[in-house]
């Protein structure tokens, strides 16, 4: 089954502070990157994701009638009337990126760290995908007293297991 | 280990009040009830429970990962080596095995149907062992069970002559390095010695004097294999035998 064989080609793991801290390729015959490249692709990623976020836009909130609002002087509105489109739901800035050859899935944790995923187009279900690396990332990376957190993830139980995991779902 | 952690904790509520009156009266006012160990408003603290009702209670494995993982970064402070860091966690867990050994006589007792008749040492009734095989069969079932939910998984016996006092423990998947990796340089490490401190206090509070220590012993399908190595002082070597003349099982 060479479409589901294929589904994922890499997975990249940033830090809060935009430092490449995993980097793993789970196809043979990728083209690669040298140690450098990574990093920079890392840090440059880091960027363009806190540029979505914060250019995420924002509509004017609509105010009930009130005398203030009536008076034509305060035409324009004050910068605190304009607010998200739906408040509820925090901002996430990029989620995914799509070209015809592959598909980037970004998940950003509530610390700040960001798993990015490579996948093939036509992969389905890359969020329950994303969610377990998550898992076996708190399990094997951080409950592990070797790891200092926020430098580059040595973990041969992470590795080991995140390999026999997308080897099984292959 | 002559002041146990129980005794340590009983004064720590008793002298918790201390710090605090040497502090300016408006600490103590905002801190009224803070004396470092928290005490249950009904005055039930965990010595006021039966020992028996947490028999069949489990504790989560992440919050264990977790407190194990903070007890082997505490131990890796200010440490020379590896040994010395296994010596430390060692040292931690001798304590441990002294008071469970207690607690799993106890509660062998004080039920008809236990759990320990059921195990490999159906045949000796709950007493104290004497003999190694005995007392390594208690380690291997009861002990493991109650520590780790299921039995221990091979007990051998040195093949060696020139060593026989050595056994030698296998459990395939530790639970306590479930999630830890050690890193390339420390290979030698591992931090299943907290498990070996445990069977050594078992022992030693059996009166068998042991050294015991773990070793890595990965295959393919056990990755984080361990072998717990069980040395016996020599007095218990020359007691075994003339227990063994004597036909005391």
């Amino acid at each position: 089954m060479p479409s589901t064989d294929r589904g994922v080609f890499s997975l990249i793991i940033i830090n809060k502070a935009g430092g490449l801290i995993y980097q793993r390729e789970f196809q043979a015959g990728l083209h690669k990157l040298s140690t450098n490249d990574y990093l920079v692709l890392a840090g440059t990623f880091h960027g363009v994701h806190a540029i979505t976020r914060s250019i995420t836009p924002k509509i004017p909130s609509v105010q009930p009638p009130s005398p203030a609002t009536s008076s034509p002087s305060t035409t324009a509105p004050a910068a605190s009337s304009y607010s998200y489109p739906n408040p509820g739901v925090p901002v996430t800035g990029l989620d995914y990126l799509e070209t015809d050859k592959f598909r980037l899935t970004c998940f950003q944790t509530l610390t700040g760290t960001k798993f990015l995923l490579f996948t093939d187009p036509l992969t389905g279900n890359v969020d329950t995908i994303v969610q377990k690396i998550y898992e076996l990332y708190a399990d094997f990376v951080m409950k592990n007293p070797f790891y200092q957190i926020e430098m580059p993830v040595r973990c041969e139980a992470f590795d080991r297991h995140l390999g026999a995991w997308l080897r099984g779902r292959a | 280990m002559a002041a146990p952690p129980r005794h340590a904790t009983m004064l720590s509520i008793s002298n918790g009040d201390k710090p605090a009156q040497a502090q300016p009266q408006t600490q103590q006012t905002t801190l009224p009830q803070s004396p470092g160990l928290r005490v249950p408003s009904n005055r039930k603290t965990i010595y006021d429970r039966h020992l028996n009702r947490s028999r069949n209670a489990e504790s989560s494995r992440a919050s264990f990962a977790f407190l194990f993982g903070e007890m082997v970064t505490y131990a890796q402070r200010r440490v020379t080596g590896i040994q010395d860091l296994e010596k430390r966690l060692n040292e931690q867990g001798y304590p441990l095995g002294l008071r469970l050994l207690d607690l799993l006589f106890y509660r062998s007792t004080s039920t008809s149907s236990s759990a320990l008749s059921s195990s490999s040492t159906s045949s000796s009734p709950p007493n104290r062992p004497l003999r190694i095989i005995t007392l390594l069969h208690l380690i291997h079932g009861p002990l493991w069970r109650l520590l780790f939910g299921r039995a221990a998984d091979a007990l051998e016996h040195s093949v060696s002559p020139d060593t026989p006092n050595e056994y030698m423990i296998t459990d395939n998947d530790p639970l306590v390095n479930t999630y830890i990796s050690v890193p390339r340089e420390m290979s030698m490490l591992n931090c299943a010695a907290f498990v070996a401190g445990i069977i050594e206090g078992v022992c030693d509070g059996c009166g068998f004097e042991t050294k015991v220590s773990a070793h890595n012993q990965p295959t393919d399908l056990w990755p984080s294999r361990t072998v717990f190595l069980v040395r016996f002082g020599d007095a218990v070597m020359e007691r075994e035998k003339v227990l063994e003349r004597s036909g005391v099982k």
